[in-house]
């Protein structure tokens, strides 16, 4: 049993691991239709994890009700959003037009679900605002160089900041393109060195945390 | 115009005011928008998963093209729910072994290829090109995109940031000063993507005031305008409720 419950993931892994990674290197059809149909089969698997995740969700504001928590209110307006899009969605086959006419599901998309999301991520502004007010103070060589950068930047991005300082977006796609690419390039490169180490950690069952915890 | 777009237009608009009320404090307003937007994505990405995963990856191949091999991964995603079930639950690592094998044996050589020897091979580019009536391209302006002297910048910016960053030697002496360097690069790099997150956020406010103005047409019934002063009314309202139920000082 405690091959079953142990050796046998760590098994899996390690063949699996070593299968995908061989597989990179050899050029033949079998090997490329293996890629396309493991790649399919991520994608169901993924759809089963979906339902543990949907399945907590509901969970979570049932027990909120139960208890009758407060805000528990809030948790049936997510009930109700939740399954009246599923529903509606369901009814007209996932699609947002059909034959060009936007159904009721396109009409939770464009009418509802887009402008939530533009507001929900616009208010950030605000308070990236507000963070760098009371953060972007140049206390010291570095946080200079921070602001003036992210000053820069900011007017190169807008018709007024050009209009005002005429290279500033120039700079900007200087400091974009070049300085902050380098940077970017500098960490891709490190964060990668890692996500091989890692990935060689798990294939040869060296890290097993993703195995969670629990009885043997 | 069709009531459907009107009504959208004074439900896009309430929707758009009530999460914008957060700006003055946490209140109701803002909670039943917040929930509303959780359940209707939650809803929304059941529904696109249902239409990609089981219509078209599950049923079309199997019903209609007869590819069963497609029961394996229905097997191995159904062991993961096998969590709910707490003498069953070990059954759910084969599941997740299975996906964690796969994508590190897949990730390996992909990231060494694209990511690692890629990105070296695009930080040591040559200073001039030969152009094609046999002269060589090269200018000493930074800001001109085809000037290679930015390839020395480039160059620098990698090797100071990744030497700040590999802690193996002591930053001192030379050293010291390579990594001062990585700081400042590192700095600007934080400060351009500060600044361009902003005015990415600011774009999207942009996207929904215009809304806003364009919803405030007596065609949509001036339905900000209205939606505005009932929201307003109801914060009031909340407000002077509140202060009566909090406990004296």
């Amino acid at each position: 049993m405690t091959f079953l419950r142990r050796q046998l993931p760590l098994l899996i892994t390690l063949v699996t691991g070593l299968l995908f990674a061989a597989q990179y290197y050899i050029p033949h059809p079998s090997s490329e239709l293996m890629l396309t149909s493991v790649s399919k089969w991520l994608q169901i698997i993924g759809g089963f994890a979906l339902i543990l995740g949907v399945t907590s969700l509901f969970h979570i504001h049932a027990v909120k009700i139960r208890r009758k928590e407060p805000g528990w209110g809030y948790s049936f307006v997510l009930y109700a959003g939740m399954i009246g899009t599923i529903v509606i969605g369901l009814w007209h086959g996932g699609k947002e037009t059909t034959d060009g006419v936007t159904t009721a599901f396109g009409w939770i998309y464009t009418f509802m679900m887009v402008p939530l999301q533009g507001t929900m991520f616009a208010i950030l502004a605000f308070f990236i605002a507000s963070a760098a007010y009371r953060s972007f103070r140049a206390r010291s060589r570095e946080a200079a160089v921070l602001l003036i950068a992210a000053i820069i930047v900011m007017m190169g991005r807008v018709p007024l900041g050009e209009h005002l300082i005429p290279i500033s977006g120039d700079i900007t796609q200087w400091i974009l393109n070049v300085l902050n690419a380098s940077v970017r390039r500098a960490i891709l490169i490190g964060v990668s060195l890692g996500a091989v180490a890692l990935s060689l950690k798990i294939i040869f069952g060296v890290e097993r945390a993703y195995l969670g915890g629990g009885k043997e | 115009m069709s009531f459907e777009v009107i009504l959208g237009a004074w439900v896009a608009t309430g929707l758009t005011l009530f999460i914008l009320t957060f700006l003055y404090q946490d209140n109701p307003l803002f909670k039943l928008a917040e929930h509303l937007y959780v359940g209707i994505s939650v809803g929304y990405a059941i529904v696109k998963t249902y239409d990609t995963v089981v219509i078209r990856l599950i049923y079309e191949p199997m019903v209609k093209q007869g590819d069963w091999w497609l029961l394996i991964p229905l097997a191995i995603g159904a062991l993961m729910l096998t969590r709910y079930v707490p003498k069953a639950a070990w059954m759910s690592r084969i599941a997740f072994a299975f996906v964690v094998g796969v994508g590190s044996g897949l990730a390996i050589p992909r990231v060494i290829s694209s990511y690692i020897l890629k990105q070296i091979e695009d930080t040591v580019r040559p200073l001039a090109f030969l152009a094609t009536d046999g002269s060589t391209t090269f200018t000493y302006s930074l800001l001109n995109p085809a000037s290679n002297l930015n390839a020395i910048v480039l160059l620098i910016g990698v090797v100071s940031v990744l030497f700040y960053f590999f802690f193996s030697v002591e930053h001192t002496g030379p050293g010291k000063a390579v990594a001062r360097t990585g700081i400042i690069f590192l700095m600007i790099a934080f400060g351009a993507a500060f600044g361009y997150t902003v005015m990415a956020r600011m774009s999207l406010l942009i996207g929904r005031l215009t809304d806003l103005i364009e919803y405030a047409q007596p065609q949509y019934g001036r339905a900000t305008w209205w939606l505005l002063a009932i929201t307003i009314a109801t914060l009031i309202v909340f407000h002077a409720r509140r202060k009566g139920t909090e406990p004296p000082q």
